[in-house]
């Protein structure tokens, strides 16, 4: 492992855990958006670095996956649900910025603290993938527990599949088959997803999914 | 070629149920089935017996069933043999007696379904030779006997007995499926051969123990996991209450030998303290709750916990003198237990088929509504009284040898080196002599007020003699009390075989060439015991006695009025009753195992209602133990139940927040 090739894919999935932080202190959705696509070419980059690393051209096809689903096309269809929805205002954060962000630093050193001693006998540049991918996981399941707007969420878990998806180029050996149906469900995810968020704004006229638990009775 | 008898005699046991009922008519099936289980027991009883005396190497057995790997393991050695025995025997007996009980039963199909399953269970348990098998056959046993208990689901009671009996059984199993776990070690031994020589380190020996007692002593009914016991035996119908009590303890007694002797290697010496304090507690508190019953059939189920105590005394002594190599004593010491486990079976399922009589005479169990009952049920009468001497330890019958012998064991515990046992031992002898003493109390007042007197109600006075199946049953039972009294040397020699299979070797000298019949268990120097001459004094002194009062006495009858404490009203209920008999050992033992508390209320003067006297018991087990676990549970699942109806959002934190408090503990961890 020569040094330019750790180091840039050290800067490469540092910095989806970087936009990962970034992602939590979004309070405008169009904003959320921009810097989901910006996660997602991001996660392209770094899986590419890796294809180029390992010598493996399947990853390639998972970077352009990557860069044309998750950088181009959900996005621009988010953005255009959003305008439909006409939701451009402000998302309410339930805990708060500062703490969020905190409770965000904390989850990263977290993780580093577990993977680093789990994965002792493979090489640095796996060991510190791993550890930023996880923290990348977390970061988004902070995200999906944090918000409250229905895009949002799906944002969230959006960010924790990219996660996902930087632990398994990392780890040298995700078929391509797999990477193709992992794409194309999280594509029918959102087509499902998006048509959900439709029949709940017919229903309820908001996408705030505050108003569904008080639908069900169980909060005043 | 035994062994295969035996499961081929289990087979159509269990076949029986499923195969006869549906082809007979509603009220038919019962003789049929009854009938075909009392003959698969007969031919097992005799192929166990013929194992037993013939001395033969253990036989062993694999059936491709089960999980495949493993395959069904059965095994017959000694130890297996006799307990095949006993079962067997006592199941035959229940056999005979409910084919002219069972038509009596108002819903007979509740109960023929399960019964030859009950049975064929028991003697899995019995004769399995891997943990699966045992745990399977044990669940079937434990599944099937709620069953029967809730045969009569609509009486007062009787559902609250089977949750309370289904719970119970179901940890019981829990802990045994742990034991097992750990006797087979990370590589999964599961069979019992492989655990035979496997070696435990000593910290997961004593967790086996531990979960052994728990397991196998709540099945068996040992203080403090007595309290499903007395609630459930008597609410089966009486022949399976028999069963439950005389048979299904004894399989759960033979899970602990199995288990401590032969399975976990060798003991501690403290693991004998645990086993005797536990065997003295019970032995005392079974008896002390009986006293205080009312109801004829619980008051036998409570002592059941009494014998299952004077058989843990026993197995206690025996762990004791084999830690410390002291063979003999060992020997005298596991053959009074196991000869207490098959005079157990014998007497208990004769009074409980005794109290089954007098049920389906009376339609009663409560001793205070009976009485006078000699007169009407004379060949009932009699048998129970045989029961009644022989579970109070009187001489010449069977219940007399196997406490003389557990007391001949703790004469011979000096010996121990141990200062802790030198003084434990006595201590439970003299616990064990107060049980036995108790229990004699105890049996005076059930036969007294259940048959002595006059009737206390209308039912009692309509009293008529049962069939003469059941009849035929108790007086099999009642032979077979008397003759294993009076010649205990057979059974003495028929059980070293397995003592020495336990023992490594060393048995009682063998007894049945010593002259007179007699029983010499160490030397005649110390002790001897011969039932033979001693019926042969009681008969003659009895019969002179008799017939002198008969020569020298008048013959006129003279009629004169029972005394009647000097009321004038001779009506029934002015009799000593149940609860006037227990009241002097109440007053000594009521205030600390019981709380009793009495209070009297008198009318105000002028007034004209009855005084009365209200008598209030409290069980502290169930208070200390059992309300406490009861609460705790209750209230957890309370506060648990909001987890039901919390929002997406907060189960997604919920799963957030543990995959967090993982992920933490793994870090801290490393």
């Amino acid at each position: 492992m020569h040094g330019l090739a750790f180091d840039v894919a050290h800067l490469l999935s540092g910095s989806l855990v970087l936009i990962s932080l970034m992602l939590l202190y979004q309070d405008r959705l169009y904003s959320l958006l921009n810097i989901f696509a910006f996660h997602a070419v991001f996660l392209a980059f770094a899986v590419a670095w890796q294809a180029f690393i390992q010598r493996a051209p399947h990853l390639y096809v998972t970077a352009a996956i990557a860069l044309a689903f998750k950088g181009i096309v959900i996005p621009v269809a988010l953005h255009r649900m959003v305008q439909r929805l006409g939701i451009h205002r402000q998302i309410e954060t339930v805990v708060g910025i500062g703490p969020t962000m905190l409770f965000g630093i904390g989850l990263v050193a977290l993780s580093i603290m577990v993977m680093l001693p789990v994965t002792e006998q493979a090489d640095a540049l796996t060991q510190e993938d791993l550890a930023f991918a996880l923290s990348v996981v977390l970061l988004g399941l902070l995200m999906m527990v944090t918000r409250r707007n229905a895009v949002s969420q799906i944002v969230g878990f959006m960010s924790l599949e990219n996660g996902l998806i930087l632990a398994a180029a990392g780890a040298k050996g995700m078929p391509l088959v797999v990477e193709i149906s992992i794409a194309f469900s999280v594509l029918i995810a959102l087509i499902v997803i998006g048509i959900f968020l439709f029949r709940i704004r017919e229903r309820f006229d908001t996408v705030d999914v505050h108003v569904l638990d008080r639908f069900r009775g169980e909060q005043p | 070629m035994v062994l295969s008898v035996l499961l081929r005699a289990m087979a159509a046991m269990a076949l029986a149920g499923g195969a006869i009922i549906p082809v007979c008519r509603r009220h038919s099936a019962g003789p049929w089935v009854y009938g075909t289980v009392l003959a698969a027991c007969s031919i097992a009883f005799a192929a166990a017996l013929a194992h037993l005396s013939s001395g033969a190497a253990p036989l062993t057995l694999t059936l491709p069933l089960g999980i495949p790997w493993l395959g069904a393991h059965f095994r017959l050695d000694a130890l297996s043999a006799f307990f095949v025995a006993v079962v067997n025997l006592g199941g035959a007996a229940a056999s005979l007696y409910a084919i002219g009980y069972g038509r009596h039963e108002s819903e007979p199909l509740r109960t023929l379904p399960f019964y030859p399953g009950f049975l064929a269970a028991m003697n899995l348990v019995v004769l399995a030779d891997d943990a699966f098998v045992f745990l399977f056959a044990w669940e079937l046993m434990s599944l099937s006997s709620w069953a029967l208990v809730m045969a009569h689901h609509r009486a007062e009671g009787t559902a609250r007995a089977g949750y309370i009996y289904l719970v119970m059984a179901g940890f019981g199993t829990l802990c045994l499926l742990l034991a097992f776990g750990l006797l087979a070690g990370s590589e999964g031994a599961y069979t019992f051969d492989a655990m035979r020589h496997g070696a435990l380190p000593e910290s997961l020996q004593t967790l086996v123990l531990i979960l052994v007692l728990l397991g196998a002593g709540s099945k068996a009914g040992i203080v403090p996991l007595h309290v499903w016991l007395p609630l459930a035996h008597p609410a089966a119908p009486s022949h399976v209450s028999a069963l439950m009590s005389g048979v299904m303890t004894k399989v759960a007694v033979y899970g602990l030998i199995r288990i401590v002797f032969t399975l976990a290697g060798p003991p501690a010496w403290w693991w004998a303290v645990i086993v005797l304090i536990i065997g003295g507690a019970t032995a005392v508190l079974g008896v002390l709750y009986a006293l205080m019953q009312h109801d004829l059939k619980r008051l036998l189920a409570y002592h059941t916990v009494e014998n299952i105590g004077i058989i843990y005394i026993g197995l206690g002594l025996a762990l004791a003198f084999q830690t410390n190599h002291l063979s003999i004593g060992a020997a005298l010491a596991l053959t009074a237990a196991l000869f207490h486990v098959l005079n157990h079976s014998l007497f208990k399922s004769l009074l409980f088929f005794g109290s089954g009589a007098v049920l389906r005479a009376t339609g009663e169990r409560d001793m205070e509504h009976l009485g006078g009952l000699i007169h009407r049920m004379p060949v009932t009468a009699a048998t129970f009284l045989i029961g009644c001497a022989a579970i109070s330890a009187l001489p010449p019958l069977n219940g007399f040898v196997s406490e003389w012998l557990t007391f001949q064991a703790i004469l011979i515990s000096p010996d121990l080196p141990q200062w802790g046992l030198k003084f434990l031992v006595p201590a439970i002898g003299a616990a064990l002599a107060l049980s036995a003493a108790l229990a004699a109390a105890c049996f005076v007042k059930a036969f007294g007020i259940t048959f002595l007197g006059r009737p206390r109600t209308p039912h009692a006075v309509a009293a008529t003699e049962v069939d003469p199946c059941s009849r035929g049953a108790m007086a099999f039972l009642a032979v077979l009390c008397i003759l294993a009294g009076v010649l205990p040397g057979l059974v003495v020699d028929a059980l070293s075989g397995v003592v020495r299979e336990l023992t490594a070797g060393s048995s009682l000298p063998a007894q049945s060439g010593l002259p007179w019949l007699s029983l010499v268990p160490l030397s005649t120097a110390r002790s001897s015991y011969n039932g033979l001459i001693l019926l042969v004094f009681l008969t003659f002194t009895s019969t002179l006695i008799a017939v002198s009062l008969r020569r020298l006495a008048s013959h006129a009858v003279r009629r004169a009025p029972a005394w009647d404490c000097g009321a004038p009203d001779a009506s029934p209920i002015t009799q000593y009753s149940a609860g006037s008999f227990a009241q002097p050992i109440r007053r000594v033992f009521g205030g600390f195992a019981f709380r009793a508390k009495e209070r009297v209320e008198m009318p105000e003067p002028g007034s004209m209602q009855p005084a009365r006297l209200h008598v209030q018991l409290r069980d502290h087990i169930w208070d200390i133990i059992f309300a406490p676990i009861q609460k705790a549970i209750a209230f957890t699942t309370e506060r648990l139940n909001t987890l039901q109806f919390l929002t997406i959002r907060s189960y997604l934190a919920l799963v957030f927040g543990a995959l967090i408090l993982l992920l933490s503990g793994l870090a801290l961890w490393q």
